[in-house]
């Protein structure tokens, strides 16, 4: 018969449980991470130039970290920019030249020593090397260093044959490459042509019977036909779903909150209430701005809280109610003031105010635990093409960090005020954001990280940044 | 804190909210699978029915074989499947077409989303006919191929599920064996497997050899995403899935719903009990969750081995009813009370959640299961209920009055096409948390039969 049970306490900040010794936590942790797997993952982007590496490394590294695990990116391209200070031509890829090649395999060996770095003493677990790899022979290299530190590999080739996309890439990404600043644009694109010329020969494409051990996804005409070949754990099956999921079709994502809410008007936080009357306003408003906009095929996503839908609704388009897209959950201070907040339970105001992102109210949800349920949210945005969401204002934080890669200390305290709406339209690696004020008055709802957020502070200090209300 | 987030886990019910059309597909989707006899076409066919019915998408099989069976009453041989039996083919053609007639009544009469026509399909005229028909109506259609060349995994397969089959009830192991494998060959001869070039147009995935490599082909919506994404999670490595509940709480004593109490004595003594069980049925790689709450994490503690905490298997939210007695909960919100009884899986507690929500939240917990292979989760009631009626496919009517009792562990273990349960009750007394259904569901019901089911309790 085991002994007795050891003794439970939770954590005041995210209230997990975890046995305690003498009233304090011990070292067993307990709660579950994404990649639960002691080695770190390193991904091997594979491909010729202009296939959309960069766009995918950039792009898996956001989603990676924004769902809470630590990623980087490692480009060689950079590495030999550092190394040779100007780019002349194509003819530093040309297969004989016997001096770009020990360059580019230096750059290469050096960016490996960067991801062993990353990897072990970083707290990093998943490291994204980004070059062409087109080679077996240089694929080897990266495996067995691998395998000397642990870490699993898997392997992302993008292969595309269609010249329009190709131009494109070229168009919006090349051009614009510190290798190129000095370019006219047709002698760049020349220049890049041949440059990609130069790896086709040596080029071998992962394969199936001769690489049928290794564990890889393979992209073809952007995204048009996968190829996934053993997937050995639940990191790899999410980034592989991740992969399969996202496009690089032309559209826009509209973020906006609802309306003013009555309870905006009183300072209160949460709850359930109905539009006041700018808020009225603003959805009028939003329509019009909607239908001006002419959008094609738009999709519009709205909470199941009732001051999203009013919103909604004065746009007279079918809308579709998501419970994932509701506002964080206050738990125990759901309807309250900060000034409330700030008398029943100064501890937890302050501990909130100390890691916001990881705070859990009491009977509620952290930040940390919106990212979680607003997973699926992002994994749909990225199939759709045109879509307005409308939404409230932790939720909409994290969305606007997702986007525009915002690290977990920024997503509590970004701005998204209400009756504003945000225009977020994906452009070569990231996203140009437009901020449309739709010119309706409301509150302030944007409460700042107060400078004392000891727990012993003055009432006063607390309450310093909380925005005026009724 | 529980890192596993929801993947793209709408529940269509979503979609069809009061106030808002369906946006997602408006088109019923056409499942078709594609193989060889023998290669899980059946086993897949059931298993995404099972999944997609859970996670609310309604679907069902169409399975040529007991079409053939219906048609064809007595099975003789392979004979019956030779590629120049004239007699044969009209009859399996036939069989065909009124299978499609009852997918295509199935949608339009039946609410249907997704049917799932599970035949072999090996051939492209036949999968040209399907897709004509299928044009005709609107209907989306998706590919499930499956590829094996592994004669142990084709060996298996029959024995596990063919030799069972009503077609060779009466036959000997060994003779089953023969005819079946002579069956197979009657198939290879005019077998064109879906072609990379030829079908590029096509939507569908190839699994390889149960799951090492898949091929995807145009994916064209989100509910061909998250079928693609489920193929290429499970897999049919023998292993056991153990379901319980946390030992009795102090608030289970007091038959109060809810909370974040721990463990009562006797609760104590049944996470002991477990831990004992769990040593003795020495269960290779074990892997334990629970939630976050301090009832199963006391109940996992007592084990002394390593455990996972899932914010995913919380108990049901019973927002304003949290921590009331189903006497209070009657006192106080007796119309929530009758709703509640009237359709106890949609219905959602006032700030709280439905077992639907709780199905829309579990999904992940579910897909990560289908990866692992040895795993106890210890969890609650309603969400034990829930896991309960993927494993065992029940519907959404009986899902929350599947009986989950304290103290009792259940052991799943698939088997052919669906799962074996043992249930074995640990010797700890415990109070019943179980309340039936009770006869009255009215609005306007007296308190008594309001509470006529209510389980003792201090």
């Amino acid at each position: 018969m085991a002994s007795s049970p050891r003794e439970l306490t939770q954590n005041p900040l995210k209230k997990i449980w975890v046995p305690c010794k003498n009233g304090l936590p011990d070292r067993h942790i307990s709660q579950r991470r994404v990649c639960m797997t002691n080695c770190p993952t390193l991904i091997v982007t594979v491909g010729l130039p202009a296939r959309g590496k960069t766009y995918i490394s950039k792009k898996l590294t956001r989603y990676l970290n924004w769902i809470g695990v630590p990623t980087k990116e490692f480009n060689v391209g950079q590495y030999r920019r550092k190394c040779v200070k100007t780019y002349k031509s194509f003819e530093f890829f040309r297969p004989d030249n016997e001096e770009g090649l020990k360059i580019r395999r230096q750059c290469a060996l050096a960016a490996l020593g960067d991801v062993q770095r990353y990897l072990r003493d970083e707290g990093g677990q998943v490291a994204v090397f980004d070059a062409t790899n087109t080679t077996r022979e240089r694929r080897g290299t990266i495996m067995s260093f691998a395998q000397q530190n642990g870490y699993k590999v898997f392997f992302v080739e993008s292969v595309c044959e269609d010249p329009d996309v190709i131009a494109e890439n070229i168009v919006q990404v090349k051009l614009s490459s510190p290798d190129y600043i000095h370019c006219d644009t047709d002698k760049a694109v020349e220049d890049f042509m041949k440059r990609i010329k130069c790896y086709e020969n040596s080029y071998e494409p992962l394969d199936e019977i001769l690489d049928g051990g290794l564990s890889f996804i393979k992209i073809m005409d952007v995204g048009r036909r996968y190829l996934v070949n053993r997937v050995q754990d639940h990191i790899q099956s999410r980034i592989v779903y991740y992969l399969m999921n996202i496009h690089i079709t032309p559209r826009s994502i509209y973020l906006c909150r609802h309306g003013e809410s009555d309870l905006n008007v009183k300072g209160r936080i949460g709850g359930d209430s109905g539009l006041s009357v700018r808020g009225k306003e603003f959805a009028e408003c939003l329509g019009k701005f909607i239908r001006d906009q002419s959008i094609n095929e738009l999709k519009v996503w709205t909470s199941q809280m009732k001051r999203t839908i009013q919103t909604a609704e004065a746009l007279s388009v079918p809308y579709e109610q998501w419970k994932a897209l509701n506002e964080i959950d206050a738990g125990v201070c759901e309807e309250m003031t900060y000034e409330e907040i700030q008398e029943n339970y100064p501890l937890e105001f302050a501990l909130r105010d100390q890691d916001k992102y990881r705070y859990r109210y009491p009977k509620g949800e952290s930040y940390e635990d919106l990212v979680q349920r607003l997973e699926p949210v992002i994994m749909e945005l990225e199939r759709q093409e045109n879509v307005l969401v409308i939404c409230h204002q932790a939720v909409m934080r994290c969305l606007l960090a997702y986007f525009l890669d915002k690290p977990a200390e920024e997503l509590p305290y970004l701005k998204c005020p209400l009756h504003t709406v945000l225009k977020l339209t994906p452009v070569a690696y990231g996203c140009k954001i437009e901020y449309i004020s739709l010119n309706v008055e409301a509150v302030d709802t944007h409460r700042a990280k107060p400078e004392n957020v000891d727990i012993s502070r003055l009432a006063e200090e607390a309450l310093l940044t909380v925005p005026a209300h009724q | 804190m529980c890192y596993l987030f929801l993947i793209a886990n709408i529940p269509f019910s979503d979609f069809f909210s009061l106030s808002s059309v369906p946006q997602f597909t408006n088109s019923p989707t056409l499942i078709v699978m594609v193989g060889l006899p023998a290669r899980g076409k059946t086993y897949i066919s059931k298993k995404l029915t099972r999944y997609l019915n859970w996670i609310g998408v309604p679907t069902k099989v169409f399975n040529l074989g007991q079409y053939r069976r219906e048609a064809v009453q007595a099975y003789k041989t392979f004979e019956f499947f030779l590629p120049d039996n004239e007699e044969a083919m009209k009859i399996r053609k036939a069989c065909a077409i009124t299978a499609l007639k009852d997918i295509h009544h199935y949608f339009t009469q039946e609410q249907g989303q997704v049917a799932v026509f599970d035949a072999t399909n090996t051939t492209r005229d036949r999968r040209a006919d399907i897709l004509c028909f299928a044009k005709e109506s609107g209907y989306k259609v998706f590919f499930v191929e499956s590829i094996c060349d592994d004669p142990d995994i084709i060996e298996a397969n029959i024995m596990e599920v063919k030799l069972s089959s009503p077609d060779y009830q009466d036959c000997d192991k060994e003779e089953a064996l023969v005819d079946f494998l002579k069956r197979i060959e009657c198939y290879k001869m005019s077998y064109v497997p879906l072609d990379d070039e030829m079908d590029r147009n096509l939507s569908y995935i190839k699994i390889f050899n149960v799951g090492f490599r898949y091929l995807v082909n145009r994916v064209q919506d989100h509910i061909q995403s998250r079928i693609v994404y489920y193929l290429m999670n499970i897999h049919v490595t023998p292993r056991s899935i153990y379901l319980c509940r946390h030992g009795e709480s102090e608030l289970n004593l007091l038959g109060r719903i809810g909370g974040d109490s721990g463990l009562s004595p006797r609760g104590n003594k049944f996470a002991c009990t477990l831990a004992g069980f769990i040593q003795s049925q020495c269960i290779r790689n074990l892997k334990v969750w629970t939630s976050h709450m301090k009832r199963t994490i006391q109940t996992a503690e007592a084990l002394g081995v390593a455990y996972e905490q899932w914010k995913a298997l919380n108990e049901i939210d019973a927002g304003v009813c949290e921590e009331l007695t189903y006497e209070e909960i009657q006192e106080h919100y007796p119309e929530e009370f009758a709703l509640r009884d009237q359709d106890k899986y949609r219905y959602r507690y006032p700030k709280g959640e439905s077992y639907e929500d709780l199905v829309h939240r579990l999904e992940p917990v579910i897909m990560e299961l289908e990866r692992q292979e040895n795993v106890l989760v210890v969890c609650h009631q309603a969400v034990m209920r829930c896991l309960l009626a993927y494993f065992l496919d029940k519907s959404a009517e009986e899902l929350p009055y599947l009986k989950c009792p304290l103290h009792t562990v259940l052991k799943l273990t698939p088997v052919a096409y669906g799962c074996k349960v043992e249930s074995v009750f640990l010797n700890v007394e415990a109070v019943n948390t179980h309340r039936d259904r009770p006869v009255n569901v009215d609005v306007s019901r007296d308190p008594q039969d309001a509470l006529l089911t209510v389980p003792e309790h201090i």
